[in-house]
C-alpha cells in the first residue's frame, strides 16, 4: 500500500515536465531538488545522530568544484619544472570524483571533531567551510577565484556509438535530479532502518547506554558524516553541471542555514521532513516574488519560519503524524463505542 | 561445558583497584573476583564506592591503580563498547532507556552486537540483511517476553511506568548478549511485588548461564538471589561470604546492615501479615 503510494508519487513527479509548460518553474524545481538532496544529507547528521553541521555547504561546494575541475581539466604547477596536468574527463567520472572527495573530507572532519562533540563539532564544521571558501577564493591558479569557473560541461548520457544525449535542456536535468533524490532517499531509509541507523539513533538518545551495549561511537558518527558529506557532494556536482558556472559563493553560510531551516521545519529525524521543508522553502521565495518586494519576501520567509518552529517545534512531519494518530485513535474509539 | 569454565573458575578478577578523583579517595583498594556462573551481590552503604567500581569495570572511568580482567583479558583502558564486546554489559543506577523509542526498538538497539550487517550491505539491501532483520525482530520479541514486557512493545520507553522502565533496561542489557551482567540497583524504586517478580527474572537469567554482579540496597533481594555477597565500606572490602555468613558477620552488622537489615526483616513480616 505504502510502496504503491510512493511509486505513484515518484511517477507523478516524473510527469511534471510534460504538463508544467513553464521552463522557469521547472528550473525552480531542479534547484529545489538539488537543495532537497543536500537537506536530506544534513538530516542524516542533524536528525539521526543529533550532530549539527553548520558547515555542510563545504561538502556541497567541494563536490561542485571537484566535479567542475575534473570535467574541465586543469594544470597545476607543483614545482618550478613540474606541472601536473589533468585532461578533461567525462562528466560522470568528474561527478563521482566530487562525491568521493566530499566523502573523504567528511571522514576527515568526522575523525578529528568527534573526539569532542556538540558545540565543538559545530565550530569545527563552520571553520572548515570558511577555510574551504577562502581556498576557493584565493587559489586563483586552480579555481579562478571570484572570476568563477565557466563553461562547465553539462551531463551527457550516451550509449557508445549509438546514441548520445547532452543535458542542455531543463527536462533531462530535472529527471536526473529526481532520480538522485530517490536514490538518496532510499539510501538514507535503508541506513536508518538498519543496525547502523539504530546505532546512530541510540547515540543521539542516550550515549552512555548505547556504548554499554557495544555501540562504537566514533565509528557510527564517522559513518554518518561520510555518507552525509558524499551525498552533499553529489548535490554539489548536480548543481555545477546544471548551472554550468561555479564561484566561491557556493560556500556562503546562508546556504547551510537554508538547509538547516529545511530540515528543522520539515522535521529532523524523519525521512520525509527534508523533502517537505525543502519544497516549502525552495518554492516559497519564487511564489512570493510575484507579489512582494524582495525585502518583504525575506520578512515573510522569516515570519513563516518562526511560526512553524513556534507552533510545531518538532517540525511539520511529526506534527502531521501525531495528528493522524490521534484522529485514527478517536475514530477507533467511536467505532468501538458504536459496536458496544 | 569444557573444564575451563568449571564452577570455580574466576570470570572477573579485580585486583587492588583504587579510584581517586583529585584528592578524594573513592576506592582505597578493592580486590575481589566473580566466579563463572554465580550471582555475586556487592553491598555497602551509600558512598562506599559501588557505582564507582562499576564505572571502572565497564570502562566509563579509568582506574587510578590496580587491574581488572575478564576471562584473562585486561579491561583497563578499553572503551565501554569494547568491554561490551567481551561480553561485559551493565545497567545504570539512574534509569536509563532510549526514551524516545518504543520498548521494542529499545531492545532492537540493544541487539547491536548480535548483528553482522555492514554499511555497504545495508545500502545495497542484500538479502542477508533482510533475513537478519527478521531474526532480530523475533529475538527482540523473545527478550521482551522474557522480562514480561511483550505487551508493551509499542510503548515509548519514557512513557512506561518506572518499574517497567527498569525491566526494559535489563532487557536492553540482555539483548547485548552478556556473559557477565552488572546490575546497578535494578529494583530501586520498585514496589515489593515488582521486586519479587524481578527476583524470578534473576533466577531465569541465572539459568541462561549468565554470571551476574549485583549492586543493590534491597537486602531481601540481595540475600535472596546471591550465591555469595561481598561488603564494601569506605572503599575497601570488609567481608566476603555466603548470604547467611554475611548476615551473621559482626563487622558487617556494625558497619552497615545493623538497623537496616532489621528494618528489612520487619518490613517483609509486615507484608506477610498484610497478605495473610
Amino acid at each position: 500500500m505504502n510502496r504503491a503510494l510512493e511509486i505513484a508519487f515518484v511517477v507523478f513527479l516524473a510527469s511534471v515536465p510534460f504538463w508544467l509548460g513553464n521552463l522557469y518553474y521547472l528550473h525552480i524545481l531542479v534547484t529545489t531538488g538539488i537543495f532537497i538532496i543536500a537537506a536530506m544529507s544534513l538530516n542524516l547528521l542533524l536528525g539521526y545522530t543529533g550532530q549539527l553541521s553548520l558547515g555542510h555547504v563545504a561538502f556541497f561546494g567541494i563536490g561542485a568544484y571537484t566535479s567542475a575541475l575534473v570535467s574541465l581539466g586543469f594544470d597545476l604547477s607543483i614545482t618550478e619544472n613540474y606541472t601536473f596536468v589533468l585532461e578533461p574527463k567525462p562528466v560522470w567520472f568528474a561527478f563521482l570524483c566530487g562525491i568521493v572527495l566530499a566523502a573523504i573530507c567528511g571522514w576527515l572532519i568526522g575523525r578529528i571533531s568527534f573526539k569532542v562533540r556538540g558545540a565543538y563539532f559545530v565550530i569545527v564544521t563552520i571553520s572548515f567551510a570558511e577555510v574551504v571558501r577562502l581556498v576557493a577564493l584565493n587559489w586563483i591558479d586552480l579555481t579562478e577565484g571570484p572570476m568563477a569557473l565557466n563553461n562547465i560541461p553539462p551531463f551527457t548520457f550516451s550509449i557508445p556509438g549509438l546514441w548520445e544525449l547532452t543535458f542542455y535542456k531543463k527536462e533531462p536535468n530535472y529527471w536526473l535530479v529526481l532520480a538522485l533524490c530517490v536514490v538518496s532517499f532510499v539510501i538514507i531509509r535503508r541506513l536508518v532502518n538498519s543496525r547502523a541507523g539504530r546505532a546512530m539513533i541510540a547515540l543521539r538518545e542516550n550515549e552512555p547506554l548505547a556504548t554499554s551495549v557495544g555501540v562504537d561511537v566514533t565509528k557510527y558518527l564517522v559513518l554518518a558524516t561520510i555518507v552525509s558529506a558524499g551525498m552533499a557532494g553529489a548535490a554539489g556536482g548536480l548543481y555545477t553541471h546544471y548551472v554550468r558556472i561555479v564561484d566561491p559563493d557556493v560556500f556562503l553560510f546562508i546556504y547551510t542555514v537554508t538547509m538547516v531551516i529545511m530540515v528543522i521545519t520539515g522535521g529532523k529525524g524523519t525521512l520525509a521532513g527534508p523533502i517537505v521543508g525543502g519544497l516549502i522553502f525552495g518554492i516559497l521565495p519564487e511564489v512570493l516574488r510575484e507579489f512582494a518586494a524582495p525585502e518583504v519576501q525575506w520578512m515573510i520567509y522569516g515570519v513563516l519560519m518562526i511560526l512553524i518552529v513556534y507552533f510545531l517545534p518538532a517540525g511539520i512531519i511529526p506534527a502531521l503524524s501525531q495528528w493522524w494518530q490521534r484522529r485514527s485513535q478517536s475514530h477507533e474509539q467511536v467505532t468501538q463505542g458504536a459496536a458496544e | 561445558m569444557s573444564s575451563k569454565t568449571a564452577k570455580q573458575d574466576k570470570a572477573l578478577v579485580v585486583d587492588s583497584l583504587a579510584m581517586r578523583f583529585g584528592g578524594l579517595l573513592a576506592i582505597k583498594s578493592m580486590t575481589f573476583h566473580v566466579n563463572e556462573g554465580e550471582v555475586l551481590g556487592l553491598i555497602g552503604p551509600n558512598g562506599a564506592g559501588k557505582t564507582t567500581a562499576f564505572n571502572a569495570i565497564t570502562g566509563y572511568l579509568r582506574p587510578s591503580e590496580g587491574s581488572i580482567s575478564y576471562r584473562g583479558s585486561s579491561l583497563v583502558g578499553l572503551k565501554p563498547n569494547e568491554i561490551a564486546d567481551l561480553g561485559v554489559v551493565r545497567t545504570f543506577q539512574k534509569t536509563s532507556v532510549f526514551g524516545g523509542q518504543s520498548a521494542f526498538d529499545n531492545v532492537l538497539m540493544g541487539l547491536h552486537r548480535r548483528q553482522k550487517q555492514n554499511a555497504l550491505e545495508i545500502i545495497f539491501a542484500l538479502p542477508s540483511v533482510a533475513a537478519e532483520e527478521r531474526r532480530m525482530r523475533d529475538k527482540a520479541h523473545e527478550i521482551l517476553d522474557f522480562v514480561g514486557l511483550d505487551g508493551r512493545a509499542g510503548e515509548l520507553g519514557s512513557a512506561l511506568p518506572y518499574g517497567e522502565q527498569r525491566l526494559l533496561e535489563v532487557a536492553v542489557a540482555l539483548a547485548a548478549q552478556p556473559s557477565l551482567l552488572l546490575l546497578d540497583e535494578p529494583v530501586s524504586g520498585m514496589n515489593p511485588s515488582e521486586t519479587s517478580s524481578f527476583m524470578n527474572i534473576m533466577g531465569e537469567i541465572r539459568k541462561l548461564g549468565i554470571t551476574v554482579l549485583l549492586v543493590e540496597h534491597d537486602m531481601r533481594m540481595v540475600m535472596g538471589v546471591s550465591d555469595r555477597v561481598i561488603v564494601l565500606n569506605h572503599g575497601s572490602i570488609i567481608a566476603d561470604g555466603s548470604p547467611s555468613q554475611i548476615q551473621k558477620n559482626p563487622e558487617v552488622i556494625r558497619a552497615y546492615l545493623g538497623d537496616r537489615y532489621d528494618k528489612a526483616k520487619s518490613g517483609s513480616k509486615g507484608k506477610k501479615r498484610a497478605q495473610g
